[in-house]
C-alpha cells in the first residue's frame, strides 16, 4: 500500500510543476501587472517604482522568477499580496477555513441525501416513486446555482428569514457559544442550499445508474433465491459493488472543496478562497493568484491519492498486483 | 427519428422547443419590440406591463391593450396606471428599423404598441430598456456559445482521444500526461486567470470568440479520455485489423473506421455538455468578466441582480435566469432521450 501511495505521489509531482509554470506564464503574459496603475501616478517617483520592482523581483528574468516562486512555494512561502500588505499564506489560511465550512458541509449532505435517494430510486425504478425522484434532479441539475442564490436572496430579503452575505452577524462576538453556531449556519443557509441542489441531482442520478446495473446482475437473484433480506441486499451486497465509480467522485469533490465554491462565494459576498481569487484576479494581485492556483492544485491532487487509496481498499484486485509485484 | 419521438415524448418535446429558441435567436431583431440598447430614461426599472381585456369599468376588448404609465415617484420608481390611456396591442408594427438576417431593411417588429404607447412583458432595466427585448437578443449569445464551445472542445478531444488510442505507446502517454495537466487546473480559478490575460473593455463579439476559446480549451479533455478507451477497445477489433493488413493508412482507418464506432457516444455526451458552456458564459458573464454591456447576454443582465435591494423591489430582474433554466432542461430533457434511444453510457 505504501508503495502504491508512493508511485501515485511520484506521479503527481510533474503535473504541479507544470501547472504552476503554465500558470506563472498565464498571469506574465496578462498585459499590465499591479504596478501599472502605480506607475501611472505621477506623484510616485521613479525610483520607488524601481525598489517596488525590485522588492518583488519584478526586475528578474522570467524564467528566474519562476523558479524562486518554486523553490518558495515548495516550501510553502507563497509571497507577499500587494494589494493587502500581508504574506499570501496567511491571507488564503484565513480565507481557507471558510470555503471549507461550506464545501465540507455541502459534499457531507449532497452525499447523505444522494446515497439513500439513489438506492431508492432504483429499487423503485420505473414506477412512481422513481419517476419522481428522476423528475425533480432533472430540474435540480438544469437550475443554476447561481440563480438559486438569487431566489433565496430574494425570498430572504421580502421575510428576513435569512441574513444575506457575510459569514457572520454584526454582533457575532457578544452572542453566547450556541449562539454563535447558529449564526453561522444561518449564513451558510443561502449558498449552501444553492451549492447542494444541483450536486444532490447529479449524484442521485448517477447513483440510480449505477445501482440499477448492479441489480440487473446474477449474483442478485441468488441473493434473493436466498431469502436474504432486502436491507442486506442493497447496501451490503450491491452498494459494496457499485461503489467504484463514486469514490472516483468522492476524489473530485475532495479536489473541488478549495475551488468549487468560487462563483457562489462571490455573489454571495462569502468570504472565502473564491471570492479572494476574483479578487486578486481583478487587482493583478501577482503572488495571491498564483497562490490560490498552487493551493487549489495540491488540493486536487490530494482528492485524486485519497481516491485512488479507497479504490484500492475496496478493490482487492489492486492489492494483489501489488503483492505481484506489478505495481 | 420517428422511433425517437414515439418513445421520448419529453425529449421532442425539449427538441421542439430548442428549435424554438434558435428561431427567436434569428429572428431577434423581429421578435423583440425594442432594439437591446434603447434607453427609456423615463421609465427606469418599471414593472412588467400587464395586458388587458377588460378595461375598468369591464367591458371586454377583443384586441387587448395596456394602459399608460407614470413615473409618479422617481427615487422609489413608483409608477401609476393612466387610464385614460389605453393603447392596443398589435401585429406587425412598424418600429425602430432594424436588418432582418443582417441585410432586409424594415422596420416591422413582431407585435408592440402605436403613438406614445410602450410595451414592456418583463418590465425594464436601470436604464429603463426593455428586459424582454434584451431577453431575446441575449438568446443568441446563450444559444451559439453552447454549440460553438461543443463543437470546438469535441473537435479537439476526438481527434486527440482518437490519435492517443489508436498509436499508443509514447504517443498515448505524452498526450495523456498533457490530459492530466490540464485537469489538474482548478477550472474556476483557471477561467478567471485566463480572461485576465485579456482587457475587460473589449468589443463584445472579440470577447465572445474568447470565452468560447477559454471554455473549449478546458471542457476537451475529459472527452479525449473517454474517446481514447473507445479506441483502445475499438482497435482490438477485426475490422480494424483487416483494413491494416489491407494498407490502409493510419489516418484513414482513424477517420474511416475509429471515429464512426464513438459517433453515438460523442453526440449523446455534446448534447449533454451543452449546458456547462452556457452556464459558464453567464456565469463569466454575470461576474462582469463576459459579455459587455450594453450588449445583453443573459448573464450579465443577472448581474444586476446581485444588488438585494434592487433585487427585492424589482423580482422582474431574474426573468434571465428563467431563461438560462429553460433552456438548460430542454438540452437535458433532449440529451436524456437521445441517450436513451442510442443506449449509451454517459
Amino acid at each position: 500500500m505504501v508503495k502504491y501511495i508512493f508511485k501515485r505521489l511520484l506521479h503527481f509531482i510533474p503535473l504541479i510543476f507544470g501547472m504552476t509554470f503554465i500558470s506563472f506564464l498565464i498571469i506574465k503574459l496578462a498585459p499590465g501587472d499591479f504596478l501599472t496603475s502605480i506607475k501611472m501616478n505621477p506623484s510616485v517617483s521613479k525610483e520607488t517604482i524601481k525598489a517596488l520592482e525590485k522588492s518583488y523581483g519584478f526586475d528578474q528574468p522570467v524564467m528566474k522568477q519562476y523558479f524562486l516562486w518554486l523553490w518558495n512555494a515548495v516550501r510553502f512561502n507563497l509571497g507577499y499580496s500587494m494589494s493587502y500588505h500581508r504574506p499570501v499564506i496567511s491571507l488564503i489560511g484565513e480565507r481557507v477555513f471558510n470555503t471549507l465550512s461550506l464545501t465540507v458541509s455541502a459534499f457531507l449532505i449532497s452525499w447523505l441525501f444522494a446515497v439513500p435517494l439513489g438506492i431508492f430510486a432504483a429499487y423503485f425504478r420505473n414506477r412512481f416513486t422513481d419517476k419522481f425522484i428522476i423528475a425533480i434532479s432533472i430540474v435540480g441539475i438544469s437550475i443554476p446555482s447561481f440563480f438559486i442564490a438569487f431566489l433565496l436572496m430574494f425570498i430572504a430579503a421580502k421575510t428576513g428569514w435569512f441574513p444575506i452575505g457575510g459569514v457572520v452577524s454584526q454582533n457575532y462576538e457578544t452572542l453566547s457559544f450556541l449562539g454563535k453556531v447558529s449564526d453561522r449556519f444561518k449564513h451558510m443557509f443561502i449558498p449552501l442550499t444553492a451549492m447542494v441542489i444541483g450536486s444532490i441531482s447529479s449524484l442521485v442520478r448517477l447513483i440510480r445508474g449505477t445501482v440499477i446495473d448492479e441489480l440487473e446482475k446474477e449474483y442478485v437473484k441468488l441473493t434473493k433465491a436466498k431469502g436474504l433480506p432486502t436491507g442486506v441486499i442493497l447496501f451490503k451486497h450491491v452498494l459494496r459493488n457499485a461503489l467504484n465509480p463514486f469514490i472516483t467522485l468522492i476524489g473530485f469533490d475532495i479536489a473541488g472543496l478549495l475551488s468549487g465554491a468560487a462563483l457562489i462565494e462571490i455573489i454571495t459576498a462569502w468570504p472565502g478562497m473564491g471570492r479572494l481569487m476574483f479578487d486578486a484576479v481583478m487587482a493583478q494581485d501577482f503572488f495571491v493568484v498564483m497562490g490560490g492556483l498552487y493551493i487549489g492544485g495540491v488540493m486536487l491532487i490530494i482528492g485524486n491519492l485519497i481516491a485512488d487509496v479507497l479504490l484500492a481498499l475496496n478493490d482487492p484486485r489492486i492489492k494483489e498486483r501489488e503483492i505481484e509485484g506489478q505495481l | 427519428m420517428k422511433n425517437l419521438y414515439r418513445k421520448h415524448k419529453v425529449g421532442a418535446v425539449s427538441f421542439v422547443f430548442l428549435i424554438a429558441f434558435y428561431f427567436i435567436a434569428v429572428l431577434a431583431d423581429f421578435i423583440a419590440p425594442y432594439p437591446y440598447d434603447i434607453q427609456f430614461r423615463h421609465n427606469p426599472y418599471q414593472p412588467p406591463t400587464p395586458i388587458h381585456f377588460f378595461d375598468e369599468e369591464g367591458r371586454f376588448y377583443l384586441v387587448p391593450f395596456v394602459y399608460g404609465h407614470k413615473l409618479v415617484d422617481p427615487v422609489f420608481k413608483q409608477y401609476t396606471i393612466v387610464q385614460k390611456e389605453k393603447y392596443p396591442v398589435e401585429f406587425f408594427v412598424k418600429g425602430e428599423p432594424h436588418y432582418l438576417f443582417g441585410f432586409v431593411k424594415t422596420d416591422i417588429h413582431l407585435f408592440g404598441v402605436k403613438d406614445g404607447g410602450k410595451i414592456f412583458l418583463l418590465g425594464t432595466d436601470r436604464l429603463g430598456r426593455d428586459i424582454f427585448s434584451r431577453l431575446i437578443y441575449g438568446t443568441r449569445i446563450s444559444l451559439t456559445i453552447g454549440l460553438i464551445g461543443v463543437l470546438i472542445s469535441f473537435l479537439i478531444g476526438l481527434i486527440v482521444g482518437a490519435v492517443s488510442g489508436y498509436f499508443g505507446c509514447v504517443t498515448d502517454t505524452v498526450i495523456m500526461r498533457l490530459v492530466e495537466l490540464l485537469m489538474v487546473f482548478p477550472s474556476f480559478y483557471l477561467l478567471l486567470a485566463l480572461r485576465s490575460m485579456f482587457p475587460v473593455d473589449i468589443p463584445s463579439i472579440a470577447v465572445f470568440f474568447i470565452i468560447v476559446a477559454i471554455l473549449s480549451l478546458i471542457g476537451w479533455t475529459g472527452l479525449a479520455r473517454i474517446v481514447r478507451g473507445m479506441v483502445l477497445s475499438i482497435r482490438e477489433r477485426d475490422y480494424v485489423k483487416v483494413a491494416k493488413v489491407m494498407g490502409g493508412s493510419n489516418f484513414y482507418i482513424i477517420k474511416k473506421h475509429i471515429i464512426p464506432g464513438t459517433l453515438s457516444y460523442i453526440l449523446v455526451a455534446a448534447m449533454l455538455s451543452i449546458p456547462g458552456y452556457i452556464l459558464g458564459e453567464s456565469a463569466l458573464s454575470l461576474i462582469g468578466l463576459g459579455v459587455q454591456e450594453p450588449y445583453p447576454s443573459w448573464g450579465n443582465m443577472l448581474a444586476e441582480a446581485q444588488n438585494v435591494t434592487k433585487l427585492s423591489s424589482c423580482p422582474w430582474l431574474l426573468f434571465p435566469g428563467v431563461a438560462i433554466f429553460t433552456v438548460i432542461v430542454s438540452f437535458n430533457l433532449f440529451g436524456d432521450a437521445l441517450r436513451d434511444y442510442f443506449d449509451v453510457k454517459v
